[in-house]
């Protein structure tokens, strides 16, 4: 079978030896299973993110994605662009909307790329995605079910959608207010998906390092509603999502008292662990409050 | 020497609106809000706001140009778009107070040593300097901005979530020395540089 051909765009935290490097790695064994080829951007640089919007502004904003896009469509030609990460994928797919939209913005981001010797063709539309559209869109739930070996029996998971995976682009035929699309991802792992409150609340985002009271109210109700359903673990498929809500747990309990050990994994860890991937190739190694019930069905 | 916003105060005299539209990324958008106040109402940081997004177009329209400029309130926004898909006009405004924060900096009005402001800006320099964002350099460069003293107290309050974060694999300590990269930092740099010059003379900011 001829693989599905992607052009990936890794982001800043998905690197190695960054903070969402066992995300990346998750993604190996689902890649195989389901016969995914990603080609990695040439020398891709930084989306510039949301919060890149004080010192850079409109244009350069646009401009550091218009660079991938333009180097993507040079090397990877007609590859629909993919991210593991929800604000990568902003990012990209808001460059090239906004250049698509006005002739006068796509004008000067060409004049600004002429100083790396690249061009963005004006007809440019590739899309960009997020990996969990590739899964549901070009796979399909059944297509996903299908290499599943070990199901993930009794494990119950609230599935935290949070912002930027949901908003404001979301996944196709998905409500901003309850997507349902994780929690179908968990009951195809063979998991129980329980009922979540805080499905889509912010955990606060890069703000949780500059606003570290406000930010850990947001992340205390999410682990805390994640208990209040019976979850044994969070799941979530976005990097900054998954580190503000786990790493803040302990300084959560430092301050309010509370006694949250609330494992929080990638979608890609649970699919990883149902096609029967091991705590290595799942990146199970890599959190900081182990996933116990995952590692159990992964080592069997 | 003239600042840029006595040029801006000059050019636009009592008409903030028609500044805020000429200048602000997507500042067109303001005149449609129809005060309706659900962005108000659904924002994660609403508790903490001076003012809310909704209190902040009609400030425009009325003219408030330094309450609106000197508000920390464009400063709280977490990036999570609930405003955004909730407006039921479709205002962008998320997009608008990211623009309109911005816009106060480069004038140089927002409020000094705005901790969310620090970090923007802190973020947008090191993705700028390797072409990619170097996390511990970003983290340190963050808790140490208020002097050594205090940077020695943040890290130290951290230090157990670093060290957990390097157990797993997720923080590497060589990235003080040699970091992530990407090959052509210097061509990125002039095409920033670039950007911002074109983006400064539409906006009268050169």
């Amino acid at each position: 079978m001829t693989k599905k051909q992607y052009a990936f765009y890794p982001g800043c935290s998905s690197q190695k030896g960054a903070s969402a490097a066992n995300y990346i790695t998750s993604f190996g064994v689902i890649c195989d299973k389901l016969d995914i080829q990603l080609n990695e951007i040439p020398d891709w640089n930084c989306c510039a993110a949301s919060i890149g919007y004080a010192e850079g502004g409109e244009l350069p904003r646009i401009v550091m994605g218009a660079r991938n896009l333009a180097l993507s469509d040079q090397h990877l030609p007609g590859q629909d662009i993919v991210s593991g990460c929800p604000a990568c994928w902003l990012a990209n797919r808001e460059a090239t909307e906004r250049l698509q939209h006005s002739t006068s913005l796509m004008a000067e981001a060409n004049e600004a790329l002429k100083e790396v010797s690249l061009k963005l063709r004006t007809d440019f539309n590739t899309k960009s995605r997020h990996f969990t559209e590739v899964l549901i869109e070009d796979i399909g739930y059944a297509g996903m079910k299908a290499p599943v070996v070990k199901p993930l029996d009794g494990v119950k998971i609230a599935g935290y959608v949070g912002c930027q995976a949901n908003r404001p682009y979301g996944i196709a035929g998905e409500s901003f207010e309850n997507p349902q699309y994780l929690d179908k991802m968990i009951e195809t792992c063979g998991a129980e998906a329980v009922p979540y409150d805080q499905k889509v609340t912010c955990c606060g985002g890069a703000l949780a390092f500059s606003e570290p009271e406000k930010a850990q109210a947001l992340i205390q109700d999410i682990v805390g509603s994640a208990y209040d359903h019976g979850a044994d673990l969070i799941v979530t498929p976005c990097p900054l999502c998954q580190a503000n809500v786990e790493i803040y747990q302990s300084e959560i309990n430092k301050k309010k008292g509370t006694k949250f050990n609330m494992p929080v994994v990638y979608y890609t860890q649970l699919l990883n662990v149902a096609y029967g991937g091991s705590i290595k190739e799942a990146g199970l190694d890599g959190q900081l409050i182990r996933a116990e019930k995952l590692e159990k069905i992964a080592g069997k | 020497m003239t600042t840029a916003n006595e040029t801006a105060v000059a050019k636009y005299r009592n008409n903030f609106l028609k500044e805020v539209e000429a200048t602000v990324e997507e500042g067109h958008w303001v005149k449609m809000c129809m005060q309706c106040g659900v962005c108000a109402g659904s924002c994660p940081f609403g508790p903490h706001w001076e003012h809310s997004p909704q209190k902040i177009f009609m400030m425009i329209r009325a003219g408030k140009r330094d309450e609106v400029l000197k508000s920390d309130s464009m400063w709280m926004c977490t990036s999570c778009y609930n405003c955004m898909v909730r407006c039921p006009r479709e205002l962008p405004i998320t997009h608008i107070m990211h623009g309109l924060a911005n816009y106060a900096y480069r004038l140089g009005l927002s409020p000094k040593g705005q901790p969310n402001q620090a970090i923007a800006k802190l973020f947008w320099d090191s993705a700028l300097k390797y072409g990619r964002v170097n996390e511990l350099k970003f983290s340190l460069a963050m808790y140490f901005r208020d002097g050594f003293v205090q940077g020695v107290k943040n890290a130290l309050a951290m230090q157990s979530v670093g060290l957990g974060l390097m157990k797993a694999g997720r923080l590497n300590p060589m990235e003080i020395i040699s970091g992530h990269t990407c090959k052509d930092t210097s061509g990125i740099h002039k095409m920033i540089a670039k950007a911002r010059e074109i983006e400064d003379r539409r906006r009268g900011l050169a």
